[in-house]
């Protein structure tokens, strides 16, 4: 048994082909990373406002101020 | 060099080799600029230079006997062998600082080289060893390198300089290339015994790097002001959060050059010389089994891309550790990137630094263990795991081209894992490290750590300034409107 199909290099290489893990797997793969992406996508936005929220409420007009000065 | 493809061969991979080590010299641009930037402005200079006087002492102490003991330990330790293969090349011949081959050399013999021993033809002759004995000498030299510069990151403010380079001179041209010799190389006694598989030295140079620093910063302790009176960690931010970004940045192009090094760019199955059959040539892995730069590129991008991803996600936008941790993902997925598919490369580079990432807060919480970089975790942790992850996924496929060796497997691949780690990482560095302790060299006073180890140089750097300002009013003064 072999994940990527052979167990030997004693073969012409001239007749292969794939040599990756798990040959046969490449659509749910693909399924697997374009999930991640778009979670990836949908968390950030998320974290992102929850940011922005706490910059709203913890800048007042006095650190706000001194931001404006620090350049 | 005999005929023409012979001689374009050779001088192709002359050139290709080069070529790495040009680039992966980023990689030392990258590492000094990256802890000089993590240093507080009061230890800056010591810090550079820390790090970047690494270079010459293991360039120096590579050439003495780092080379040699990469031809001479294949089977164990050259005049003790544990298994009972033939040492293939004759170290003597090829890497001892007095062989011809060791200079410059236009592949014929004469009385020097007789004299050395040295035949035109053969495995150790000197018809196209020649032209790649100082070009493969400089890629693995700057493996070396890379291997003490990952230390020097953990231990910054508080090593003595003589001491981090005492240790970067045994890990560069002593440890780092025995595990190579073990188990990074066509013969080596771990890839034929139990499969090893590493192609891009997530164990052979990053867990072992990490196992060592792991050692120091247990012997060395923590920064003074890391851990409150409870035990709880402070965060010591970089000085130069962006200074640090871009250190990282250039450590990924430098990158670039360290795959590229690991792989033979073109050679005939007749000159490997193995179970391969036809005439097709390839590129190979360190081990000569075959494989293209263009897998290896999918998947270092896709490796890396996953751990930006899952850095970004995981340290909730953080700079530091978000490119941290994509430099993990590629070292996380590296052991087996030769054979991956790219989105299996994605994932492993994803999932195993966010692993490494939560083991870095809980060695620091409940060892105080103060890794001012992160280096045990990026490096080591994730080597190790990308180690035995690869064990897994390649699971049967063969670990060599010749016959008699083990295929990969996950037991190879996690004893190998272990020896990178504990076994030429962190006992060695430990029992260093207590010597270097016990000598008193090994940190600096507390008055001089918090006065900041720039102090003595920033005071005659503040007194030429003052000197040579009075010098220019003085000037000035006496100019009287002239």
């Amino acid at each position: 048994m072999s994940t990527i199909g052979y167990s030997s290099w004693a073969v012409d290489l001239k007749d292969v082909g794939a040599i990756y893990p798990f040959q046969g797997w490449e659509t749910p793969m693909v399924i697997a990373a374009v999930a991640f992406w778009v979670i990836w996508h949908i968390w950030q936005i998320r974290y992102e406002s929850e940011d922005l929220r706490a910059t709203g409420v913890d800048a007042d007009l006095k650190k706000g101020n001194e931001a404006i000065d620090r350049y | 060099m005999g005929d023409q493809l012979t001689t374009n061969t050779t001088v192709f991979i002359e050139f290709y080799y080069w070529v790495t080590v040009v680039m992966m010299f980023l990689i030392h641009v990258g590492f000094c600029v990256y802890e000089t930037g993590v240093s507080r402005r009061r230890n800056h200079m010591h810090t550079l230079m820390k790090n970047t006087m690494a270079i010459p002492l293991v360039t120096i102490t590579f050439y003495f006997f780092g080379w040699w003991i990469y031809f001479a330990f294949p089977s164990g330790f050259y005049w003790y062998n544990f298994v009972p293969d033939a040492i293939p090349y004759d170290p003597n011949l090829i890497a001892a600082p007095w062989s011809p081959l060791m200079g410059t050399h236009l592949s014929g013999v004469n009385a020097t080289d007789t004299a050395a021993g040295l035949t035109v033809d053969g495995v150790n002759g000197t018809a196209t060893w020649h032209r790649l004995n100082g070009v493969f000498w400089a890629a693995f030299l700057l493996f070396s390198i890379t291997t003490a510069s990952i230390i020097s990151g953990a231990v910054i403010e508080r090593i003595r300089s003589g001491a981090f380079w005492i240790i970067a001179v045994f890990v560069g041209s002593v440890s780092w290339i025995t595990d190579a010799a073990w188990g990074w190389s066509a013969t080596g006694w771990m890839v034929k015994y139990l499969g090893y598989h590493d192609a891009y030295a997530s164990g052979v140079v990053h867990a072992i790097a990490g196992g060592s620093a792991l050692a120091v910063l247990i012997v060395l302790g923590p920064r003074i002001g890391k851990f409150r009176a409870d035990g709880t960690p402070r965060e010591i931010p970089p000085q130069n959060p962006w200074l640090v970004t871009i250190g990282l940045f250039l450590i990924y192009t430098g990158f670039w050059g360290f795959y590229a090094a690991c792989n033979i760019p073109m050679i005939a199955p007749a000159t490997i010389a193995g179970q391969i059959t036809g005439e097709t040539w390839t590129a190979t892995n360190i081990y000569l089994a075959p494989t293209t730069l263009s897998a290896i590129t999918f998947n270092f991008l896709m490796s890396l891309s996953g751990g930006m991803l899952a850095g970004y996600m995981i340290s909730k936008g953080d700079a530091f550790w978000t490119y941290s941790l994509g430099l993990a993902g590629i070292i996380a997925a590296s052991a087996g990137n030769d054979l991956y598919h790219p989105i299996q490369a994605m994932f492993v580079g994803a999932i195993v630094p966010c692993i490494s990432y939560k083991l870095h807060y809980w060695v620091e919480r409940t060892f105080k263990i103060d890794d001012a970089v992160g280096a045990v975790a990026v490096h080591g942790y994730t080597g190790f795991l990308g180690v035995v992850v690869a064990g897994f996924l390649l699971w049967g496929a063969p670990s060599s081209p010749y016959e008699g060796f083990q295929v990969i497997n996950p037991w190879g691949n996690f004893i190998g894992a272990v020896i990178m780690f504990f076994v030429l990482g962190f006992f060695p560095v430990l029992i260093l490290s207590l010597i270097l302790k016990a000598l008193g060299i090994l940190r600096v006073p507390q008055r001089a750590e918090i006065a900041g180890l720039d102090f003595e140089g920033e005071a005659a750097y503040q007194a030429a300034i003052a000197e040579v300002k009075a010098a220019e009013h003085a000037t000035l003064a006496s100019t009287n409107g002239r």
